[in-house]
């Protein structure tokens, strides 16, 4: 009896859990959609009490979920909305690691398991030990964590990572298939070599690179899930992780394909790497003032704003915000253009003009607004570097030669809000910042953006 | 778990996870990796059972730890998700709502 209400119970979660991210598919429903998986989360948590297979440690569960729960609660509801990414780096990684642990404790009962399973288990281990610290290196290089900040290289690398990743799998698979008899020194050299091999994979990876690896990871801590469910016989942990490592891996192609470079690429770190000379720069940098640039955007026709991380670094969308709010009242035409990668996550510039109360259908990608920059008298360049270069569109030799751009040099004037003269993430020189229409609006995003609004409204 | 309907469920998972995910938006691509990190918060049930067989020290140890990150991944991803999507808002707020 209690068997069929604790798989009832895991059912009603699965089915739950795929409705859920169903719904968080359409900005409408999208909030009703988690709430809908968190249910279903509750659900499977409370029945698992119960659970005929538990036999001790109540006291150590619940204490053990009121901390990790406790913790997460605080931290997730304290953390600001710029630091999401790191945020959900971090808790993939405890996802990880607790898939790694589930291995580590079947395995360290040595009980007599079917090969298929005990396959599954050191997978699973091995995937989950990945992500785990993985996660964690991203977590600490978008933190800003000094130790991980920067792309982190050595000499053949790669030849290391490969051969550390190969000893790591050889030492799973002799645990795979010598049924009871691995030694525990084994299986402890096993972790550690999967902990570290997460380490070295990560450490080379730039931070612009890192949404892409933290969706990888997401994806990565899916599976480990999922086959640790096939380990301990548990179908909503099966359905729940593969679900989530499809849909991650999907999420992760995507991501990848709208910088413009495979994968692997991005793994393997090729970036900055561009062969022969980059073409030479025409033309100088002019700056304008404050005042001079709210003229020009509050007698214009169309404006079309293109934030970047920069944006999120100064906190500057709310002053955006306010901005939109005055031209609009001028009758200005204000639009959105979100490139695919703008920020550290895609949508992340979405989510913090919607906490900033930008309407959402003032926001557009770059496909659909793309062909627009054409008739837009200003378009407003804040935080954001390699996403409107022109060398994309025009130099072979750039690192970034291919990647889709917002075309904001089309527009007939541009105007660039940035806090000094460096070159972008890739270090690549923007040639956007050298054209006749464009004009440069130095300080913290913040601070000119409150100039331009008082600006606006004093004319 | 006979082997051939573990593969069944994967399968069936797999396209389902892709069917979910490739009708989305871009705007909500941030949200859904959020919403897809807590599902697989799951993991929490799975580290409960792990704890609750541990019979020696060690086992304990690493199944209380497992407890803890599972928890963690699960509230953690909750609370960030709906914080995030609470701000979707349309300007039309209450057409949006029909």
């Amino acid at each position: 009896m209690t068997d069929f209400i604790v798989n009832l119970a895991y059912f009603i979660a699965a089915v739950l859990f795929i409705y859920g991210l169903k719904q968080m598919a359409s900005p409408n429903n999208a909030r009703s959609g988690i709430q809908w998986a968190g249910a279903g989360m509750v659900l499977a948590t409370v029945i698992t009490f119960i659970h005929p297979q538990i036999h001790s440690n109540y006291i150590l569960m619940i204490l053990a979920i009121g901390i990790g729960g406790g913790l997460a609660w605080y931290t997730g509801k304290r953390v600001a909305m710029t630091d999401m990414p790191q945020m959900i780096a971090l808790y993939n990684g405890m996802g990880g690691g607790a898939a790694a642990a589930i291995a580590g404790v079947e395995l360290l009962k040595r009980h007599d398991l079917p090969l298929g399973v005990q396959l599954m288990a050191v997978l699973g281990a091995l995937i989950g030990s990945i992500a785990f610290s993985g996660s964690l290196v991203a977590f600490a290089k978008l933190q800003g964590i000094k130790a991980f900040s920067g792309v982190i290289r050595f000499k053949s690398q790669q030849m290391v990572n490969a051969s550390l990743f190969g000893v790591t799998v050889l030492i799973g698979l002799v645990i795979a298939f010598s049924g009871t008899d691995y030694s525990l020194f084994t299986l402890f050299i096993f972790f550690v070599l999967a902990l570290a091999f997460g380490v070295m994979m990560t450490l080379p990876i730039g931070g612009a690179d890192m949404p892409v690896v933290i969706s990888l990871y997401n994806a990565l801590t899916g599976l480990a899930v999922g086959f640790e469910g096939y380990v301990l016989g548990n179908p909503a942990m099966m359905i729940a992780g593969i679900v989530v490592g499809s849909a991650g891996t999907l999420l992760t192609q995507l991501m990848a394909k709208a910088m413009n470079r495979p994968i692997s690429n991005v793994l393997f770190s090729q970036f900055g790497g561009g062969t022969g000379e980059a073409q030479a720069v025409t033309g100088s940098m002019k700056a304008i003032e404050s005042p001079d640039a709210a003229i020009m955007m509050a007698f214009a026709e169309k404006v079309i704003i293109i934030p970047g991380y920069g944006m999120a670094v100064a906190q500057a969308q709310h002053k955006i915000q306010e901005l939109t709010k005055v031209l609009t009242e001028r009758g200005v035409k204000v639009k959105f253009a979100i490139h695919p990668v703008a920020g550290r996550m895609p949508g992340h510039m979405n989510v913090l003009l919607a906490e900033a109360g930008v309407p959402y259908d003032m926001i557009y990608d770059l496909d659909e607004i793309n062909e627009e920059f054409g008739t837009a008298d200003v378009a407003l360049v804040i935080g954001a570097n390699d996403v409107v270069n022109p060398v994309a569109r025009t130099d072979p030799n750039s690192p970034i030669f291919g990647m889709p751009i917002l075309n904001a040099d089309h527009a007939k004037n541009v105007i660039v809000i940035k806090r000094g003269q460096g070159a972008g993430f890739s270090g690549v020189e923007n040639h956007l910042f050298f054209a006749d229409n464009c004009r440069m609006l130095y300080g913290d995003g913040q601070k000119v953006a409150s100039e331009l609004v008082n600006a606006v409204k004093e004319l | 778990m006979d082997g051939f309907t573990a593969l069944y469920i994967f399968m069936l998972a797999a396209f389902t996870g892709y069917e979910v995910i490739s009708k989305v938006p871009v705007i909500l691509h941030t949200p859904l990796m959020s919403g897809s990190n807590f599902v697989h918060g799951i993991v929490l049930v799975g580290a409960m059972v792990a704890l609750g067989q541990a019979e020696t020290g060690t086992e304990t140890l690493i199944g209380f730890i497992a407890v803890l990150l599972g928890a963690g991944n699960a509230v953690g991803g909750y609370v960030v998700t709906e914080r995030m999507l609470e701000m979707f808002k349309s300007s039309n707020k209450g057409a949006s709502k029909a």
